[in-house]
């Protein structure tokens, strides 16, 4: 079909190039409006952010806001072709900012998100109180016929999340000679209605976990301690044996929108706010079932001298 | 292996082994066997391990991703990019823009007028009505936006569709040689799973809406190639020699014979692509496609059952609509034109027009052109009380039955892992075996030569494990589907009152988007393979059911009666009448129930079911072509293979499309 249609345009338009990179959503800027649209990740630290940014796009400053649920990876390939205007929070991928930021210029930093991310093993607390060296690695095989599923099989059950989240799981567990199985849970809806389940049979389990999350304040979770974090010590997927680093998570743009994207482009590099603002945001949608936009408001409502400050004069 | 069988078929109808040739089925695990102990001690001796030998397969990783960065790195500067698939994509991006702006522009008022006049003039006032109320159902729910957007990329995407299936099916059904050409390929693009297209198309054209118009058509425009082709093939051989020694020239033929004749199974194709389409707007959301489709996907981020049941509501009556729509106007063609009531032809069409822009005008005037917001309604909240209250009550510590987590964790622990386990313990060769022997029992050489060449590149392709654990996943839920759908479908057809109070249950299973099921039957079942298994029952379900309802309705009556004058039983009249003679509606069931299993197995993956889903998932979240492409394809040669060994040889005259 694509080439019939192909055609008649090309001869409506005429046989000049059509870049593809340079096209953006047919959704975009209807009815006049103007629109910026953003890339949502499927955490829900990342609607946080996005539902405060949607709001006061909207309300003080007049766009349209379109919001596209994209993969990591996949939306920095959208961000570099101006498919979406911006990622809002991101976990780090050198591999990436190699490609569009240093080498095609596609992309440029938006600064930093004022949140900082840390990955990481952990317990639920009630178990960590019963069994306090359960939070050191070294003892981790001690309870693995606790942790044990029927999906880990003989073997101490590790839940891991999302195929798009960095996880170094895999190798961890192998190069610590830990006496458990990895079990990717798929997505983090499927993750953390498990670990619900857990927490209200109190039921032990270790799970790879991340800050800052909300769901802290409704299951209490202890860290597990890993070997240190040392520069350079997860350079080779194959070979790590150490913990996750911390992160400062960064903000990106499309870097036409950056220069040419007005006030829209300048509140986004502008936005910048705390883990605890962002968790407040994250549990009013997550757990009291707010619409993003009711929890933004509420969120905004209370905040005013915090936003003031994002907003271009 | 293959070849083996191939060379030896002929011989099965030759009388060499005398009286037991006349038993076809011993004959023909007698060649197998004599093949087997020929070629197994040879393979064994060479590659002796039990899984998949190594030196056999193809390492794909590095040639994909250096494909993958070449296409990155000249997508803004290839003339392939800039002179062919830009003005595609572009195409797609203005014809959608071009429809959601008409759309908007008619406003809320304009569109539902639009949807009922259309309705009442191809399928009267019953469906008109039930048209309205649909479209409104998705302004209450707050879902008026994403339910245009996706509206907007439908239309395109079936009128491709449509264009690009009725040109292929021309050709096929002209051209005795492109019809054959032609219907292995169409064959294969309906076992094919959906998300197996997003991943090669995403790279290319990138995320958002031109990949997904794009993937959409590629899975919708197979049925409608196909019925072209019957329809055009099936034309009444009295009328086109009537036609032709009237002087026709070949276009008229085509014209004014041919294709009017096939209307209605043009119109039957228009209905599954519009069907197909639909089910692929949501898996799209995957690749950006926004609309209703995101709006689940979304809300399932936030583990937000409720929200998630708001949009995938509008989704389901989008598809009842387009569905009853399309069927009725099916089955009026060729009925004669009820008087009165309708006004005729062309004026009627006009009439609805000018009602559709007043509707417009009268609501643009009323400064009411958006839908207004306070005439929404929540219905998550509700929804995810009823489901905290299941996953409360049932997920464990029910009394002398256990909860839900100790079934799955049973499933898992007595069905699943020894499946698995067995499957993956089984020496690589004798696998080949048992699939051609299957596949040769129950279809023709080719068939068994096609399932084991599938099964060989699974191999090849170096997933032999992982294929394997997902092989014995589909066999567990099709093995469930089929009791439940088996046992339900037969008193469905017993029971009229039954059949008829299931029949908006299945069409709502058979259209809700797969991503709704994901968190309850996570909460119900845990992650793992469990709840993929779960999930593929659900979707499958209706389609056995159906079949098995309708081909026990089918038995012939004359038949039932003579049985039941010689005072059978009802379960007797049962089990020695109406199942045997239903026996090719049976096996058309196992078959569909099979490809539909394996159509949710990457589904499975986003609830912990690992294997070849996950990868997929994986391929797709990290951009990563070789895995997720590698995973794809042994899906499709999975479906194949399950596919071919389990095609009733009626099933191309059944089925149809």
């Amino acid at each position: 079909m694509g080439l019939a249609a192909a055609g008649t345009l090309v001869v409506a338009t005429g046989c000049g190039a059509a870049d593809m990179t340079k096209q953006s959503s047919p959704y975009a800027n209807a009815q006049g409006a103007k629109t910026v649209t953003l890339s949502v990740q499927s955490w829900v630290g990342a609607q946080a952010n996005i539902a405060v940014a949607e709001y006061l796009l909207k309300h003080e400053l007049g766009y349209r806001v379109d919001t596209v649920q994209v993969d990591e990876v996949p939306a920095w390939d959208a961000l570099s072709q101006g498919r979406v205007d911006a990622i809002m929070e991101d976990w780090g991928h050198p591999d990436q900012e190699q490609r569009y930021v240093k080498d095609k210029k596609t992309i440029v930093n938006g600064g930093d998100l004022g949140v900082t991310g840390h990955i990481g093993w952990f317990v639920p607390t009630y178990f960590a109180k019963q069994h306090p060296d359960v939070t050191d690695w070294k003892n981790l095989n001690k309870y693995a016929s606790q942790l044990r599923t029927a999906e880990s099989g003989g073997k101490g059950q590790l839940l891991d999340g999302s195929p798009s989240y960095v996880t170094n799981d895999k190798a961890l567990v192998n190069n610590l000679k830990l006496k458990y199985q990895v079990v990717f849970s798929g997505s983090e809806a499927a993750q953390i209605t498990q670990i619900k389940q857990f927490a209200k049979a109190k039921k032990p389990f270790l799970t790879y976990w991340y800050q800052p999350q909300w769901l802290f304040k409704k299951v209490p979770m202890t860290e597990v301690k890993l070997p240190a974090y040392k520069d350079g010590c997860d350079a080779d997927p194959k070979k790590v044996a150490c913990a996750y680093p911390k992160t400062p998570l960064q903000k990106y743009l499309n870097a036409d929108f950056s220069k040419n994207g007005g006030k829209a482009a300048a509140f986004l590099k502008n936005f910048k706010w705390t883990t605890e603002d962002q968790n407040e945001v994250s549990l009013l949608i997550a757990d009291k079932k707010l619409s993003p936009d009711e929890a933004a408001k509420k969120w905004i409502d209370e905040h005013e001298s915090t936003w003031r400050s994002w907003l271009p004069k | 292996m293959a070849a083996a069988s191939t060379a030896t078929a002929p011989a099965a109808d030759t009388p060499r082994f005398g009286a037991l040739l006349r038993n076809r089925v011993l004959g023909k695990l007698l060649l197998l066997a004599v093949v087997a102990a020929v070629l197994v001690p040879i393979v064994h001796a060479k590659w002796a391990s039990g899984s998949w030998p190594h030196a056999l397969t193809v390492d794909l990783t590095g040639p994909l991703g250096k494909t993958s960065d070449w296409i990155i790195d000249n997508r803004d500067s290839h003339p392939l990019f800039l002179y062919f698939f830009g003005h595609i994509s572009n195409a797609v991006v203005v014809s959608v823009r071009g429809v959601y702006l008409v759309l908007l522009a008619a406003g809320w008022a304009g569109v539902t007028a639009a949807a009922g006049l259309i309705a009442w003039r191809v399928a009267g006032l019953k469906l008109a009505a039930s048209a309205v109320a649909a479209i409104l159902v998705c302004g209450w729910f707050g879902m008026w936006v994403p339910t245009m957007q996706t509206l907007a990329l439908m239309v395109v995407a079936v009128l491709a569709s449509v264009v690009l299936g009725m040109l292929l099916g021309l050709a096929a059904g002209l051209s005795d040689r492109t019809y054959r050409a032609l219907r292995p390929v169409l064959d294969t693009m309906q076992v094919f799973p959906a998300y197996a297209y997003l991943l090669p198309v995403v790279l290319v054209f990138g995320i958002g809406v031109p990949a997904a118009v794009l993937a959409t058509v590629v899975y919708a425009a197979p049925p409608m190639a196909r019925l072209t082709a019957l329809g055009l093939r099936g034309a009444d051989g009295g009328v086109m020699e009537a036609v032709a020694s009237l002087g026709a020239t070949a276009r008229q033929r085509l014209l004014t014979a041919r294709l009017p004749l096939a209307r209605k199974q043009l119109l039957l194709g228009l209905n599954q692509t519009i069907m197909m389409a639909l089910s692929m707007a949501v898996i799209a959301s995957v690749i950006g496609a926004g609309g209703l489709g995101d709006r689940v996907y979304q809300a399932l981020a936030s583990v937000d059952v409720g929200a998630a049941l708001a949009a995938g509501i509008p989704i389901v009556l989008l598809a009842v609509i387009l569905d009853r729509t399309t069927a009725a106007a099916g089955e009026r063609l060729g009925a004669a034109e009820p008087d009165g009531r309708r006004l005729h032809g062309g004026y009627g069409w006009v009439v609805a027009g000018i009602l559709t822009v007043v509707a417009a005008l009268v609501a643009r005037l009323a400064d009411r052109i958006d839908w207004p917001e306070t005439w929404t309604v929540n219905i998550a909240d509700p929804v995810n009380n009823a489901v905290d209250w299941m996953t409360d009550h049932l997920y464990s510590g029910v009394p002398y039955i256990g909860g839900t987590a100790d079934w799955a964790g049973h499933f898992t622990t007595w069905v699943l892992d020894p499946l698995r386990d067995g499957l993956q313990w089984l020496p690589w060769w004798s696998v080949l075996l048992i699939v051609a022997a299957l596949a040769w029992l129950i279809g023709t050489w080719r068939t068994a030569l096609t399932a084991v060449l599938a099964m060989a590149a699974i191999g090849v392709l170096g997933v032999w494990k992982p294929s394997l654990d997902t092989l014995s996943q589909v066999l567990a839920a099709v093995a469930v589907t089929l009791v439940v759908g088996f046992a339900v479908g037969i008193a469905a057809a017993r029971s009229g009152r039954l059949e008829r109070l299931l029949r908006p249950v299945l069409d709502v299973f058979q259209t809700m988007p797969q991503f709704v099921y994901l968190i309850p039957v996570v909460a119900l079942f845990g992650v793992g393979r469990a709840p993929a298994v779960a999930a593929a029952v659900v979707y499958a379900l209706p389609a056995v059911i159906r079949i098995t309802t309708q081909g026990l309705r089918q038995v012939d009556a004359a038949a039932l009666e003579s049985a039941r004058s010689m005072g059978a039983t009802s379960g007797q009249q049962l089990r020695q009448v109406q199942l045997p003679l239903a026996r090719p509606a049976l096996l058309l069931a196992v078959n569909q129930g099979v490809v539909l299993v394996l159509a949710v197995v990457i589904i499975g993956g986003l609830v912990g079911g690992g294997a070849l889903g996950y990868e997929v998932v994986f391929g797709l979240a990290q951009g990563d072509l070789a895995t997720g492409l590698v995973g794809g394809a042994a899906i499709v040669c999975l479906g194949l293979m399950l596919d071919r060994v389990t095609q009733p040889t009626e099933r191309r005259a059944k089925k149809g499309a």
